[in-house]
């Protein structure tokens, strides 16, 4: 049967590219331009060329929220990950108890940020949180909001109770994916727990696993709301990550041409290691013939 | 449009990219290409090529920002050497 070419299906893309447009490409040509000029308000902008490039690459602010926000995403996929796979395993395959623990791990993911925020920033309090006395009482020396360790133990603990079941249930949905006769095989091999595991289970979830890593990598990466509900980005800057710096810069002080240049430069990067991933499980997709 | 805060330097930037994007896209339905894997290991097009020059771009231009005192020019001459690499070995 011959295939039918008709490019003016391409037009049916028109509304979606209008969106973009208004959504996200104006918006990032409106950065470029304020990166290279200074601004007092009143619409009145001055050139002022790299400037503010080379300010933003000189800045120790910078180059430290940059570190931090590198360590945070690194600490939460190192938990996350493992742990999601983890509680996947664990989960039941089929039955009443399989829906039951799927909508309890959905439940944390359906709750807005900054509500999360609030239930860690009250659950952590050491005078009234439930958290924050019972290790208190234990008597461990914990006060998020003048301990820094506190502060990042606080917001880690919190990241991974919300976002742990999105990688869990990404996890499950290629377990069960995971044809019934692979098992056979391998209990007729008399395989071991292990060796199931690190010979199907693991190269069955490749796929969903990096699409899990890829998502929790750019979310943790851009995150603003939760630590700045709970910790502000203190004890005095511990907790300042990336996002929260530049809504400081931006918005706290008016600093419109450096907040400019710091978010191409943040938005590059995000754009480098999202290019990364995406290669990545394009080429996987390609070798395993999907 | 006064409100983007639009100037010459950077009207001409986005310009050159969006003529870049033009160009690509009609020589992908003028002349269509089997993709190629080059020295990275992966299958790249034209537009993918343009793609990895671009982003590489910005990156070695930023670096020359931030490491050295000589004109950005030299930076952008850098870029275009890296970007000829880029589409005949990549």
């Amino acid at each position: 049967m011959e295939k039918t070419q008709n490019n003016r299906a391409w037009f049916l893309v028109l509304p979606v590219l209008v969106l973009v447009a208004f959504s996200a490409v104006i918006p990032l040509m409106t950065v470029v331009n304020y990166s290279v000029q200074d601004t007092f308000g009143n619409n009145q902008f001055f050139w002022a060329g790299l400037e503010w490039f080379e300010e933003m690459l000189s800045s120790d602010r910078m180059w430290n929220a940059l570190g931090r926000q590198a360590i945070f995403s690194l600490v939460i996929l190192a938990i996350e990950v493992p742990l999601g796979i983890y509680v996947a395993l664990n989960m039941p395959k089929k039955g009443v108890w399989a829906s039951v623990c799927l909508v309890l791990m959905a439940l944390p993911l359906l709750i807005p940020f900054n509500v999360v925020g609030t239930i860690w920033q009250i659950f952590g309090r050491v005078d009234i949180g439930l958290l924050g006395r019972t290790v208190s009482a234990l008597g461990l020396d914990y006060n998020y909001t003048s301990d820094p360790f506190a502060a990042w133990i606080t917001v880690i603990v919190m990241d991974v109770w919300h976002w742990t079941s999105l990688v869990a249930l990404l996890a499950y949905a290629g377990l069960q994916s995971i044809p019934e006769a692979y098992y056979q095989a391998a209990r007729i091999d008399q395989a071991s727990r292990w060796a199931v595991f690190r010979y199907i289970e693991l190269p069955k979830m490749q796929g969903v696993l990096l699409i899990a890593v890829l998502l929790r990598f750019m979310d943790s990466f851009m995150i603003y709301t939760e630590p700045f509900v709970v910790t502000g980005g203190g004890p005095g800057n511990t907790t300042t990550f990336l996002s929260i710096d530049l809504v400081k810069m931006a918005i706290g002080q008016f600093d419109l041409g450096p907040a400019a240049a710091f978010s191409i430069m943040y938005f590059l990067v995000i754009l480098l290691i999202s290019w990364v991933f995406y290669t990545v499980m394009t080429n996987l997709d390609k070798r395993d013939g999907v | 449009m006064a409100w983007m805060a639009w100037t010459w330097p950077t009207a001409v930037f986005f310009g050159v990219i969006a003529a870049l994007l033009i160009t690509f896209t009609i020589l992908a339905i003028r002349f269509p290409e089997t993709p190629r894997t080059g020295v990275l290991g992966i299958e790249t097009t034209r537009g993918d090529r343009l793609f990895i020059t671009l982003l590489g771009a910005a990156f070695i231009n930023l670096a020359w920002l931030g490491l050295t005192d000589a004109a950005q020019w030299w930076g952008l001459g850098l870029s275009l050497v890296y970007g000829a690499a880029v589409f005949r070995f990549v």
